[in-house]
């Protein structure tokens, strides 16, 4: 199964390498890691996505409370919430083809950023399926290269995660 | 104006040090030139390993947090496997190292090692200090992780410019405020008397002491837990040391190598209390040493250790005083059925077996049973690693004294330099090496830095000219081809101990080890004592 966690951590140099070593250290699987600065310059934010059993997360869980600057670790898998990625892909686009790009990126509700001869890159910032979808519509046209953050997550409703 | 290397010294005077144990060089001299001039006593060992283990003896028998000093680059990388084992056994340890200038950082200049980094896995928390105004507070923090929480090294790394750079003044903090670090210790009052229910509907609970009852410091208060509940009590290696090796409630380790009547305890029980206890896999190998339907309480100050190796249906996170206590309240005066007791009973009778002597050579496991009562009864014994920890573990019977040995990591070389540490933390007490032929030779450098303290530390080496432990495992595993376990070209030991002075005699029979012990005893010297055992003696 796959999890999403969410971590609030010190905005220290070496936490990152802190939390990523101790991934592989213990055999835990990620699929995404994003971080970024919250509201609170001293805190960042962290929102891991893993995949493994109920063990494994438990235990991510906890190794993850362990380490000193790790503030809060929060499991959002369970609760309803908001997961997004930003995924930019440049699909090779012959001239006669380009309306029918465009068409379909709009129906996705995707955005046209560039375009050149030859080829035109979309940027769409969506959950992990709907990304999936729409690279899954424009393979056909032939992808020259995508780009792709990690997922960040975040509770619905009046809940807020913080320090 | 002050510097960076006096408030180094200043901080370890605000926490109490006394003495720390270390190795100099280049990055480092900054340091070493402040404690020249410190009250604080330096103790020169001969390899930073050792320097590390003896901060752990020193802080497992102190209850500080023992300090360790090392270079930066090699004397850093050398003190990596001592703090690694402090790590797997959860020792308080305070590990400093120089570092290279700021400005060279990340150059791979001359003795420059990313010690931080390497060591990620072994430290409790680590820090590279950057800024001297932040040397107070990172040296109070790292205390304070060290030896609070689940117990564990920390390491501070500073850099030489850290060390030699000024500022106006130095003020020690009073309290410490890390955000993410509020290590839980109360225990929760529902989970104690879902506890309590659990034991008081058994037939045959069964304490685990492990090493974490020690470490909260509450032998005592434990002992007469058990005493007064009558539930009998197994312990892990960690845990030796925790119930008085004859009380009618103890049964000795479990595990691997450990008192059969342990173990076959801790199947039989339906019930099963783990006190500070990881139950790593030579605790507990494989699940069928424990019944399917057995009721596991686990009590730890970690809360990432409940559930990680035994199922647990009770997890009670807190620190083991703390726990124990409100145990102790609502279990009021509880008792154990009696058919469970006559079955204690009858299993202590088997505790001790005299096993098979063979002529012209010392038997060990009888010769460490013997030496338990040849010492005063807090006498301290530090075994090593090998076939000698399994004799010491499962024979040598503690009265107020300590068993102390790497359980968790198991590095050969632990015992002299821990002894070190001990004998500086309880000078007055005895203090017994028991090690191997191949272990001594790990750590027999240290040699100087007892003789040149004239530290009382006894040593007895066991001498099977083998790999002793590993010897049984080709024996049992790989048809007795004996691939690198045969000690040859070792040298006379005698005349090792001749050269750094220290006195010494050698034994073939229980009877003349003994009598040398004895005389041993008696003197306030260090000693060691060489004792020829038959090659083929088991582990148990
Ligand atoms: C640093 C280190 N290297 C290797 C081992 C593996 N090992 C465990 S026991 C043992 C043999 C120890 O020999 P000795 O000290 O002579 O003790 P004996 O078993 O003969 O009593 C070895 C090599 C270890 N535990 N630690
Ligand atoms: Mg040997």
């Amino acid at each position: 199964m796959q999890y999403t966690l969410s971590v609030l951590v010190e905005n220290h140099a070496g936490v990152l390498s802190k939390i990523s070593g101790l991934f592989s250290r213990r055999g835990f699987n990620i699929d995404s890691l994003a971080v970024g600065v919250t509201s609170n310059p001293d805190v960042s934010r962290i929102t891991i996505v893993a995949n493994g059993d109920e063990y494994v997360v438990e235990q991510l869980e906890k190794q993850l409370n362990k380490v000193i600057p790790v503030i809060k670790v929060k499991c959002l898998t369970g609760g309803e919430f908001i997961s997004r990625e930003l995924i930019l892909i440049k699909v090779h686009c012959a001239a006669a083809k380009r309306v029918e790009i465009i068409k379909t990126a709009e129906i996705m509700q995707a955005k046209i950023v560039d375009v050149a001869p030859g080829c035109v890159t979309v940027e769409y910032c969506e959950c992990t399926n709907r990304i999936n979808t729409l690279i899954d519509l424009l393979r056909p046209y032939g992808i020259r290269e995508i780009v792709r953050t990690g997922t960040i997550a975040i509770d619905r409703g009046n809940t807020a995660l913080s320090v | 104006m002050i510097s960076g290397a006096e408030i180094m010294v200043k901080c370890l005077e605000a926490e109490g040090v006394k003495v720390v144990f270390g190795y100099p060089g280049a990055t480092i001299c900054p340091f070493y030139d402040k404690i020249y001039e410190s009250s604080i006593k330096h103790i020169l060992v001969r390899q930073e390993q050792n320097a590390a283990h003896a901060a752990s003896g020193y802080s497992r028998c102190s209850g500080l947090p023992g300090v360790c000093v090392a270079t930066s680059g090699p004397g850093a990388t050398n003190l990596i496997t001592g703090i690694a084992t402090a790590y797997a056994d959860s020792v308080p340890m305070i590990a400093i190292t120089g570092q290279v200038k700021t400005d060279l950082l990340g150059r791979d200049v001359f003795q420059e090692a990313d010690i931080t980094g390497a060591c990620e896995p072994f430290v409790k928390h680590s820090y590279l200090v950057t800024k001297t105004e932040d040397l107070p507070r990172i040296f109070k923090e790292a205390f304070h992780i060290a030896s609070t929480g689940r117990k564990g090294p920390v390491l501070i790394d500073i850099p030489m410019d850290i060390q030699t750079n000024k500022i106006e003044d130095f003020h020690y903090p009073e309290t410490v405020n890390i955000i993410g670090y509020k290590p839980n210790t109360r225990g929760h009052a529902v989970q104690v008397r879902r506890a309590v229910e659990a034991i008081k509907k058994s037939r045959r609970p069964l304490i685990v002491s492990g090493g974490g009852v020690l470490s909260s410091g509450v032998k005592l208060k434990f002992q007469a837990f058990a005493d007064k509940t009558k539930i009998p009590v197994i312990s892990t290696m960690m845990g030796i040391g925790v119930m008085p090796s004859d009380s009618d409630m103890y049964l000795g380790m479990l595990g691997t190598h450990g008192k059969p009547v342990a173990n076959r305890a801790l199947h039989d029980a339906d019930l099963v209390i783990v006190c500070g206890a990881r139950l790593g896999d030579r605790a507990v190998a494989s699940p069928d040493q424990m019944s399917e339907n057995t009721t596991v309480i686990h009590i730890d100050i970690d809360p990432a250790e409940i559930g990680k190796n035994v199922k647990t249906e009770i997890p009670i996170v807190g620190d083991m005083k703390n726990v124990l206590n409100m145990l102790n309240e609502e279990i009021g005066d509880y008792v154990v059925p009696n058919q469970w007791q006559e079955t204690v009973k009858n299993w202590r009778k088997s505790f001790y077996r005299i096993p098979p002597k063979f002529d012209g050579f010392v038997e060990p496991r009888a010769l460490v049973a013997q030496l338990s009562s040849m010492l005063r009864s807090k006498a301290i014994l530090v075994a090593d690693v090998g076939q000698n920890q399994i004799w010491c573990a499962n024979n040598f019977m503690i009265r107020e004294g300590r068993f102390l040995t790497t359980g968790g990591m198991g590095t050969m070389g632990y015992s002299i330099p821990a002894a070190v540490g001990v004998k500086f933390a309880r000078p007055s007490r005895d203090v017994v090496v028991v090690c191997g032929d191949g272990s001594f030779q790990m750590s027999m450098n240290e040699l100087a830095t007892i003789a040149g303290n004239n530290l009382a530390i006894k040593i007895i080496i066991m001498r099977n000219h083998r790999l002793g432990m590993v010897r049984e495992l080709q024996d049992m595993n790989y048809g007795s081809r004996h691939s690198a376990t045969i000690l040859e070209g070792d040298p006379d030991f005698q005349k090792i101990a001749e050269a750094y002075g220290i006195d010494h005699a050698e034994a073939n029979s229980n009877e003349e080890a003994e009598e040398i012990i004895k005389e041993m005893v008696k003197s306030d010297k260090p000693f060691i004592l060489v004792c020829n055992v038959y090659p083929d003696t088991p582990s148990i």
